[in-house]
């Protein structure tokens, strides 16, 4: 009876004592399997959803090297690239010693109960303002993310992950971005003015600019020379 | 009418006033071409200074040989009305200067089919004027540029956008904005042959073909809603550069553009019939006051 008594109290014990994992636990595990990623070179497509801009799906290719190094070059044709892609690297998001972290409780999306946490600078003159970051807290990796920079706007990122999720690399990437009224400078152009009724201004204004990336393969850890950067 | 029109050709070749337009237009495109390949990313970067903070663009690429050549008929096609006007101005009053109509006039020729060959000799020097824009402006640039995807910086209505079009999806448009300005600058020739019946020497219709051009384009593209509505579609000038909308790509509904289509073909369509119906009533009317004309000189 003794013994039993004594298991029943270890056990409440540590159920109480062990709550579920805590933030900065789930974004260390997050961050350990991104790192194993030194680099990669992914191709892909690249639709482009801003108002003003009508271009074409772009094949794309993404470079990434450790720590800190990743650029989009479109691999024909030109290519509006978002200054605001580069945020599509996570390592600097998981670098927890450059950020406090506060926890914000849990959300769900898509169904997956996500862990989020806040993550502020500890550099007063650091770009990023804030981060908040949606985290799977049961395959460790990061589903969303929002980042507030001082000078360009809010970034949204939604991540899809599939073959490449042991690696922390998503198949697809929903990037949202804030975009600018586009005016071009008056009287550069004369332009052909075809009669069709024309779109009202206001219906432009304060339109969120969209780049989404599928993936279709990453090439990992086989190295990418630094002259592409 | 054939060696008519032959007599004619050689005339129009052996003045130096000819030449005055193929100098000026290969003159015009290299400087072009000369300043776009030292510093093109500084025109660039005024047609992006709204957005180049939010967007990266390879500028090397950008400014390849369809767009300069773009760049370059936006420019020409609003000065080649005045070459077009130097020859066709030229074409009956250079006779009555010289004092040659009269005795023109003399041959077993009729009065029409002399204003037509007249008319056509015009034509064939714009088709010309225009082979050699599409030498100088489009092939050159394509050789020292070379190609790539080609961007248009267009104001629709209040709303300006880039649009992208497909390397493989351009030499086409160029084809058709080439027809297109061809049938458009045969307006003005048209337009010129009609005041030139008028006058006693060349200098008169040629003037007076350019001003009406300058004030014509002025009231097109002044933006006063009452002239935009009433007074622009009658005004030929409106429909000048109608070639562009050879460049404005349909677009699907998450605006990414169709390779192969046009945005608006029925306006493309309308604007060349409106032109076709200027070249006829402007030759008819010539035609008419030619029939009547008493020929003094």
């Amino acid at each position: 009876m003794y013994h039993f008594i004594k298991l029943v109290t270890l056990f409440l014990f540590y159920s109480i004592a062990s709550p579920a994992q805590d933030i900065e636990t789930i974004l260390e595990k997050a961050s350990i399997k991104i790192n194993q990623v030194n680099d990669y070179q992914a191709s892909g497509k690249m639709k482009t959803n801003v108002a003003f801009l009508k271009v074409p799906v772009a094949n794309i290719t993404v470079y990434f090297k450790k720590p800190n190094k990743l650029k989009l070059k479109s691999e024909k044709g030109v290519s509006f690239i978002p200054k605001g892609a580069v945020s599509i690297n996570m390592n600097s998001l998981l670098e927890s010693d450059r950020f406090t972290i506060i926890d914000a409780g849990t959300e769900k999306i898509n169904n997956v109960m996500m862990r989020v946490a806040k993550l502020l600078p500890l550099d007063d003159n650091s770009d990023v303002v804030l981060s908040t970051v949606y985290i799977d807290p049961s395959n460790f990796v990061i589903c969303k993310a929002k980042t507030t920079t001082r000078e360009n706007g809010t970034y949204e990122l939604v991540m899809t992950y599939g073959k490449y999720i042991a690696y922390g690399l998503p198949d697809r990437i929903v990037f949202s971005f804030n975009t600018r009224d586009y005016k071009l400078p008056k009287g550069v152009t004369f332009d052909f003015d075809d009669g069709s009724e024309k779109k009202k201004p206001e219906d432009l204004k304060n339109k969120k600019g969209k780049a989404e990336i599928d993936f279709n393969s990453y090439s990992i850890n086989k190295g990418v020379p630094d002259n592409i950067f | 009418m054939w060696s008519l029109l032959q007599i004619e050709m050689f005339k129009i070749s052996r003045r130096p006033r000819t030449y005055i337009a193929f100098a000026a237009i290969s003159a015009i495109v290299l400087i072009f071409q000369f300043a776009f390949k030292a510093d093109g990313s500084s025109y660039m970067n005024l047609m992006l200074q709204s957005v180049q903070d939010s967007f990266e663009l390879d500028r090397i690429k950008a400014i390849n040989g369809y767009f300069m050549c773009y760049i370059i008929l936006n420019t020409l096609l609003v000065q080649v009305p005045i070459l077009v006007a130097l020859i066709a101005g030229d074409a009956i009053s250079g006779e009555a200067n010289m004092g040659t109509l009269r005795l023109l006039l003399t041959k077993p020729v009729s009065r029409t089919q002399l204003l037509l060959v007249k008319f056509m000799a015009s034509f064939i020097f714009t088709v010309a004027l225009l082979l050699w824009m599409a030498v100088m402006a489009l092939f050159l640039s394509m050789a020292i540029f070379g190609v790539d995807d080609m961007l248009i910086f267009r104001v629709s209505g209040e709303e300006s956008q880039i649009l992208q079009i497909g390397a493989d999806d351009v030499l086409w448009r160029y084809f058709a904005a080439f027809g297109y300005a061809a049938i458009a600058l045969t307006v003005i020739a048209a337009l010129a042959l009609l005041l030139s019946i008028y006058a006693e020497n060349s200098i008169g219709p040629i003037i007076a073909t350019v001003c009406i051009v300058i004030i014509c384009t002025i009231v097109s593209n002044i933006g006063v809603p009452i002239i935009d509505k009433n007074v622009k579609p009658w005004l030929f000038t409106s429909y000048l550069v109608g070639w562009k909308g050879f460049f404005y790509i349909g677009t699907n509904a998450d605006g990414q553009p169709i390779p192969g289509s046009l945005e608006n073909w029925p306006a493309i369509r309308k604007s060349l019939f409106i032109l076709i119906a200027h070249i006829v009533i402007l030759l008819g009317i010539s035609i008419a006051v030619f029939r009547k004309k008493d020929i003094l000189s």
